[in-house]
């Protein structure tokens, strides 16, 4: 896992990966602009939350899920 | 044995890239996550090994090249994860080369084999020396295969990714040699009454087939 550790807390860039679509990025594209992460590393860690039920893909893009959102709230 | 005839076939150029999915250093990825990018995709023998150590080095030396040329690396070998993950934090602690690209831990061959990486010949568990060039449509371009004992030279890499995308950018061919800036090849007519036009076009002919063109 690239953007969760195995204590279940998002890695540094799976926290940015997090904090883009809560800011209210939605495609791969625009997340990797504004996150500077690689195309690729985007497109990976969004699947990654997708299965692990910290994001969900809608017409429109990526969103956080409830879940995500509770585990952004925890972070420092 | 057919079955495996298949399965060890190499990929040929202008044919759409084997499709993966493959745990690397920085997570799963999928051949797909790399759509709309160039991609390197390179094979080495093993981690901890002497040449293929100096090859990401020099493979780290020129991303940011590559990068500006809308290339992404992404490097393969049959060792585990941990094993990439030391060598890698090795390679930083003893030089300060820092590996930003991604590495396959292929322990179960299965992007190895579709990719045609292992030449009983020169090894029968270690990948040799490949490159592909993986265009944005994922459509293999390029391949280059080099000995387990030869390391690539990266300055060929970087002319090779030119010459395509010059390739694509302006419908022309790359002669001999040819590096950014020099004159490229325009494509040969391929009627009697285009070749009798060509010597008329202003460019700089040996004859009729063989003219070159400043971009």
């Amino acid at each position: 896992m690239a953007c969760i550790s195995p204590d279940g807390k998002p890695t540094e860039s799976g926290t940015k990966l997090l904090r883009s679509l809560k800011s209210g990025l939605r495609s791969p594209e625009e997340i990797a602009k504004g996150t500077g992460l690689p195309l690729f590393r985007v497109r990976s860690g969004l699947r990654e939350f997708a299965q692990a039920g910290l994001a969900e893909q809608k017409d429109n893009g990526y969103h956080l899920s409830p879940k995500g959102t509770e585990l952004l709230g925890s972070l420092p | 044995m057919e079955e495996l005839k298949q399965e060890v076939r190499l990929p040929r150029l202008g044919e759409p890239a084997p499709d993966f999915e493959a745990v690397t250093t920085q997570g799963t990825i999928k051949l797909e996550d790399y759509k709309g990018s160039w991609l390197i995709l390179f094979s080495h023998p093993a981690d901890f090994t002497p040449v293929c150590t100096t090859e990401f080095m020099a493979f780290a030396e020129i991303y940011e090249e590559l990068q500006k040329r809308g290339v992404e690396l992404l490097g393969l070998s049959v060792d585990s994860v941990s094993s990439h993950i030391a060598w890698v934090r090795n390679v930083e602690e003893k030089t300060g080369v820092k590996i930003p690209f991604p590495i396959i831990a292929d322990l179960s061959k299965e992007v190895t084999l579709r990719y045609g990486m292992i030449h009983p010949g020169q090894s029968k568990t270690e990948t040799v020396r490949c490159v592909f060039v993986i265009d944005p449509n994922q459509i293999v371009r390029a391949i280059l295969y080099y000995p387990l004992t030869t390391g690539r030279n990266m300055y060929e890499i970087l002319r090779l990714v030119d010459a395509l995308q010059t390739t694509d950018q302006h419908g022309v061919a790359t002669p001999a040699n040819w590096k950014p800036g020099d004159m490229v090849v325009v494509p040969p007519p391929n009627t009697q009454e285009m070749a009798e036009e060509r010597l008329k076009q202003g460019y700089e002919c040996l004859d009729w087939y063989l003219c070159k063109k400043k971009l």
